[in-house]
């Protein structure tokens, strides 16, 4: 580990709380450029697919575990489960199927 | 405080509390990614209360874990915390012009996608005292959970580190898969970017995996973008 522990918490914390709290205090009227509206609409949703798949097959002990929390995860959440809810059958799901494996 | 503020702070701290709960579940986990990361409970608690963001951390953990340069560490916290400047600004527009400027620093301390979607659907001026409730758990939830997946992460046997290790995926899936459903575009961007994701992975292996969010991320979502631009209202309509 070359780099300070502390620069990056500072870093992060610095960039996190920025995003959040410069729209809230600087922007007073709304964004009227459509492209970059729909990129800052897309973004979330972009992102976090990126980084969920294929992450979650090397996540556990088993890619297979992996994959059929996936799809888990996919099919709760498509039929209306909570957060905490998908999240939680997630997690099962990969228990029982390791006792398996 | 006023009568009325003290109602919103209650309704806040009412509404929070599932979601503090399932904060410090998930943040458990995300402990557990910290300590791998070489973080100490102190050090992930005060990431989790600064920050308090499933995936801003998790990207930023992987950051810490390649050693990778602080200019990393930037891009990927903007990319990947980059929809709280849609909801920032979303709520910015749901302000009273006579709410008092310190408030929207406060609100805006701790918006996440759960508190923004509560606070959001709230008819009218947005009372900062709802938000103020409902951080109330959210914040110590998540920072608790964080410190004490650090501290008991290990102790842990290998089988149960294996299933928590996905909470935060699946709370990711919870976030992307229910708009997807509703709106075909988001689906076939998510669908879009888990093939890139996974192609992208096997034929650049030494690509690190946050260059690869940020790349993808501004590859696809900016095509989309200009293919399919959001038509107005219609995210306010997703994000109700």
């Amino acid at each position: 580990m070359t780099h300070d522990i502390y620069i990056y918490l500072f870093v992060m914390s610095a960039v996190t709380l920025a995003i959040r709290i410069l729209p809230l205090t600087l922007i007073r009227s709304e964004i009227k450029n459509v492209t970059l509206r729909s990129f800052l609409y897309y973004v979330p949703y972009v992102t976090l697919a990126v980084m969920t798949f294929p992450a979650i097959l090397y996540a556990t002990q088993s890619e297979i575990s992996g994959a059929i929390a996936l799809a888990a995860g996919i099919f709760s959440a498509w039929f209306g489960a909570s957060l905490f809810q998908v999240s939680v059958l997630c997690c099962v799901t990969v228990f029982i199927t390791e006792l398996f494996i | 405080m006023t009568e009325e503020n003290r109602r919103a702070l209650a309704e806040g701290f009412r509404d929070g509390t599932p979601i503090g709960l399932g904060y410090f579940v998930v943040s458990f986990t995300l402990g557990i990614v910290a300590k791998h990361a070489g973080l100490t409970p102190a050090q992930g608690f005060w990431m989790s209360f600064f920050n308090n963001a499933s995936a801003g951390e998790y990207a930023a953990l992987t950051v810490m874990m390649a050693d990778a340069p602080y200019l990393e560490m930037i891009i990927i916290t903007l990319v990947a915390n980059l929809r709280y400047v849609l909801m920032s600004t979303v709520l910015s527009q749901k302000f009273s012009p006579t709410t008092p400027f310190y408030h929207r620093i406060f609100v805006g301390f701790d918006v996440t996608d759960e508190i923004f979607g509560i606070s959001v659907a709230r008819p009218g001026y947005l009372n900062p005292f709802y938000n103020y409730g409902a951080m109330l758990t959210a914040l110590p939830g998540w920072s608790i959970g964080t410190a004490l997946g650090i501290v008991a992460g290990n102790i842990l046997p290998e089988s149960a580190v294996s299933a928590l290790g996905v909470a935060l995926y699946g709370m990711f899936l919870a976030i992307i898969i229910p708009p997807a459903k509703k709106d075909k575009i988001i689906g076939v961007a998510v669908a879009i970017s888990f093939a890139l994701s996974f192609l992208a992975k096997n034929i650049f292996p030494d690509v690190s995996g946050g260059t690869r969010t940020i790349i993808l991320t501004i590859l696809i979502a900016g095509a989309v973008a200009i293919l399919k631009p959001v038509k107005e209202n219609s995210e306010e309509k997703n994000d109700a």
